[in-house]
């Protein structure tokens, strides 16, 4: 019994802790509807801060609360004003990947500063307990759980009775009403940035001295987790997020208990998917109602796409083909080809987010299915390998479909948190699927690429290999949007309400544009693996969603052309400055944040 | 009740948000090749009517039959195959699609040769042959596509030159008036045996207005049945069979144009009570 006594409190103040995150993510979606990414950048910064505090000053514990609190809030104010105000009036999509951005840029600065290896976060209350009855609590633990108590109370203080927490509620209720009453909702936007971040920060700090650790890749957990908990309470809805995080809070550490550390984040997202399929608005909340009619289609930035004839581009093609003859360097031409294999992903991508309007975030996991799909059928079921690339591309077409067939009922931000939940579930589904994926050991030996027995074992063969099976899939994808599909697909992006008015039916068609977009992907996965010849859980990491989303962004939604240049440009232009590793998602994080913020459309423009 | 059969037949629908009644119990008898008008006063709920009648909001009670078949709940990318079209309050063009395919979309279900419709077990396949047909496009998908452009260009020709001119132009970048007109255009090319109408005229000055007017005027000549919702009760009384008044989510009346005209009703629903008592004025000629 007293095990179970344990793992309730120990949920309880895990809840405490998504709470402060949560919180804060509900009062920033209630004032500007903004599911703000960047929050557990926010939490990692202030879990960092901390920690310089503590070690090198040897702050004393409610100073160093004090710092974190200001060095959240701050912060919290400078992504108000640099990322998000400068995006007022722009496409509803630009927001959310701002957060995005600033995240990676966030994370990539604390990494690049504290390097990524683990630190402890040394706190005096860690070893003092207190028995009651038969369990055990300790002093950290009601820290936190007077943090989260008292931080609740202060914030209700300030809705209820301020003035400025008055056009909080009143902005969060109709910001244009509040506006034309006089309230600053500038002011209004800063304020709740300001505690939510603080509340964040406090929230690292108290996790880092919890665990007694802290690492820069905490941030995306954490955001994850601050969101799950949001929407599981109802979007928006600060009670809901205090309720719906000590829920999670709970089902975590049950989960634990029951089956083991390792499947803890599955029961989160699992949770996150069900509440999402079942009740999207949440589990306190039951309103229904139709969104409000657009004048226009708001969810892409209007743009005219550059025009280029299909002669230019089959002369760019046949110049690519007859690249490795005049330049027979080995080096660019491996560069190249994962410019290739990226250009494939972004394919897929710009399919599935520019043409039809499912901006994922996990499609990473698509790659991981394609790879894993082609690397076991060639090993274990000793399949000659072209044949195997082809079915991953079937499997991933198959199996990503299914998977997000339950989620293509939520519109917008909803099927984004959707998404980046199912490439996570994919992700420890691998890791945990021992029988079949060889678990954390990942697959080693996989075969070298082949094609009717014979090996492509010369870099210029593996180039042309890639370049053709790229060449072949986008022109494909260019008839397919020239045919009654793409004024379909993209009929459904601009409005959906309208399509499904004329008959319509958006899951089918939004299933079969996942399925042809999901095959580009796992083809691409499947080539990659044999590439390099061992995979993991981690070979497609999230970091790759986001890579493969800047891709798309900066050729242009929904452009095939642009994906493929974009991909040539992110892929071969980080190589060609020989820029180190470590700085390259910094640099994908602000070519993400400069394209939403000057030039949304792409740079060939949105189709 | 009117003598031809009916077309479309509300009995007693009814939709409730929390403690407000937006449409309460309304009956509803469209004629086949009837011209019907609902007017009101703002949020007396017609376009909630709208809505249910097009299967975008499910009612609370009450059923709606379409050609005698039971058509309550049913989604609208149904009711598009049966054919009612439907054009939207504030307008809701495709923004970034050109005129012309905007009113392709409005085609889609007349599509035959590109989405073949296979008996049960087979129609799983229907996306795959979608794809398929889309990509290899066998002569029967190039002409059928060629005949739908075809009479796309005829239906936008009955616009003038307002929107011929602008095939390839995305909608984003049409005058609103112009945007109105491509819903329209894109309504009729479902082909539709019900056409419903919201506020079609809504933002449009004098002169486009009249122009509208006469292109829902042929259109009643040619024998569509029509469902309009409008303000602009010059327009309602000219064109209209018949009119329904709607007040707090009831009919309040509902006769020839001149009747409900000069209902005593009618005139407090848009006047208010006191005034109406007073003056004999009949409803005013926009109220807006």
């Amino acid at each position: 019994m007293s095990s179970w006594f344990d793992y309730t409190v120990n949920g309880l103040i895990i809840g405490n802790i998504y709470a402060l995150l949560a919180v804060g993510l509900a009062l920033i979606f209630g004032v500007s509807r903004l599911i703000n990414f960047a929050h557990g950048s926010v939490y990692v910064v202030g879990a960092y801060a901390g920690f310089l505090a503590v070690t090198q000053f040897g702050t004393p514990l409610p100073l160093t609360i004090v710092i974190v609190v200001a060095v959240g809030a701050l912060l919290g104010l400078a992504i108000e004003r640099f990322g998000l105000r400068p995006l007022q009036g722009y496409a509803h999509i630009a927001p959310l990947l701002a957060t995005i951005g600033i995240s990676f840029v966030l994370d990539q600065l604390v990494q690049l500063t504290f390097s990524p290896d683990p630190r402890a976060l040394p706190s005096e209350l860690l070893q003092k307990r207190f028995q009651i009855g038969s369990g055990t609590i300790g002093a950290l633990d009601i820290l936190i759980a007077a943090i989260g108590i008292g931080s609740a109370g202060l914030l209700y203080y300030f809705l209820r009775f301020t003035r400025l927490g008055w056009a909080v509620r009143a902005t969060a209720q109709d910001r244009d009403a509040a506006q034309q009453m006089g309230v600053d909702v500038d002011a209004v936007n800063r304020t709740v940035f300001a505690i939510a971040s603080a509340l964040g920060a406090v929230s690292g700090l108290l996790v880092g001295m919890y665990y007694n650790y802290i690492d820069p890749s905490m941030s995306f957990q954490a955001t994850l987790k601050g969101v799950v908990a949001q929407v599981v309470g109802g979007v928006g809805n600060v009670p809901g997020a205090i309720a719906g995080s000590m829920l999670l809070g709970l089902v975590e550490s049950y989960g634990i208990a029951l089956f083991g550390t390792s499947y803890r984040n599955l029961f989160a997202f699992i949770l996150l998917i069900v509440v999402l399929v079942l009740r999207p608005n949440g589990l306190f909340a039951s309103r229904r109602q139709t969104p409000p009619e657009p004048m226009t289609g708001t969810f892409i930035a209007p743009s005219k796409p550059v025009q280029i004839s299909p002669r230019t581009l089959l002369a760019i093609a046949l110049a690519a083909a007859l690249l490795p003859l005049v330049l027979p360097n080995p080096y660019v031409l491996q560069t190249l080809t994962n410019a290739w294999l990226y250009g494939l992903l972004g394919l897929s991508l710009t399919l599935i987010a520019g043409t039809v309007g499912l901006i994922s975030l996990g499609h990473a996991a698509l790659l991981a299915i394609g790879g894993y799909a082609s690397a076991l059928l060639s090993l274990d079921l000793g399949m000659p390998v072209g044949l195997s690339i082809l079915l991953a591309g079937v499997i991933a077409a198959a199996l990503g479909t299914l998977l997000v067939f339950p989620s293509f009922r939520l519109r917008g931000h909803y099927l984004s948190i959707a998404t980046l939940a199912i490439g996570e579930i994919v992700s420890l589904v691998i890791l945990n699927w021992d029988s079949l994926t060889r678990g954390p050991i990942g697959v080693s030996g996989i075969p070298p690429l082949s094609l009717f027995g014979f090996e492509l074992d010369t870099d210029r063969s593996v180039y042309w290999f890639a370049l053709g099976v790229l060449v072949v899939l986008a022109a494909l994808q260019f008839r397919l949007l020239r045919s009654h599909l793409g004024r379909t697909l993209r009929a459904m992006r601009d409005d959906d309400i309208a399509a499904r008015s004329y008959g319509i039916g958006l899951d089918r068609y939004k299933a079969l544009a996942f399925a042809v977009g999901s095959f580009a992907a796992g083809v691409s996965g499947g080539i990659t693996a044999h590439l390099y010849s061992y995979i993991n859980h981690e070979t497609f990491n999230s970091q790759l969603s986001i890579l493969a989303l800047t891709i798309v962004i900066l050729g242009g939604m929904g452009n095939v052309t642009g994906a493929i240049l974009g991909s040539v440009l992110l892929v071969g232009l980080p190589e060609v400055f020989r820029v180190a590793a470590e700085y390259r998602v910094l640099i994908y994080g602000i070519v993400l944040l400069l394209l939403v913020r000057f030039r949304p459309q792409g740079l060939l423009g949105t189709v | 009740m009117s003598a031809a059969p009916s077309l479309l037949e509300v009995r007693s629908l009814t939709r409730r948000f929390g403690g407000l009644t937006a449409v309460n119990s309304v009956d509803l008898d469209l004629a086949e090749g009837e011209f019907l008008s609902v007017i009101g006063p703002n949020g007396a709920g017609k376009t909630t009517l709208f809505n249910l009648i097009t299967g975008h909001d499910d009612p609370d009670g009450g059923t709606v039959k379409f050609s005698g078949r039971d058509i309550t709940r049913l989604p609208p990318e149904w009711l598009a195959t049966l054919g009612i079209a439907r054009t939207f309050q504030h307008g809701r063009v495709f923004a970034n699609l050109s005129v012309m395919d905007n009113v392709l979309v409005g085609a889609h279900v007349r599509f035959k040769a590109v989405r073949p419709a296979w008996p049960s077990p087979l129609s799983l396949l229907g996306p795959f042959a979608e794809v398929a047909l889309a990509l290899i496009r066998p002569s029967s998908v190039v002409t059928e596509e060629k005949r739908m452009r075809e009479e796309a260009l005829r239906i936008l020709a009955r616009f003038g030159d307002r929107l011929l001119p602008r095939l390839d132009h995305p909608t984003y970048s049409l005058s609103y008036a112009n945007r109105r007109r491509v819903e329209i255009g894109r309504a009729l090319a479902l082909g539709p045996k019900l056409l419903l109408l919201d506020e079609p005229t809504a933002g449009m000055n004098q002169t486009e207005t009249a122009e509208m007017q006469t292109l829902i005027g042929d259109l009643k000549k040619s024998g569509l049945t029509i469902l309009l919702i409008e303000h602009k009760l010059d327009m309602v009384m000219q064109l209209s069979d018949r009119v329904i008044v709607m007040d707090n989510g009831s009919v309040i009346a509902n006769g020839k144009p001149a009747e409900v005209r000069n209902n005593p009703a009618v005139i407090e629903a848009y006047l208010g009570h006191r005034r109406s008592d007073k003056s004999e004025a009949s409803v005013p000629e926009a109220a807006e």
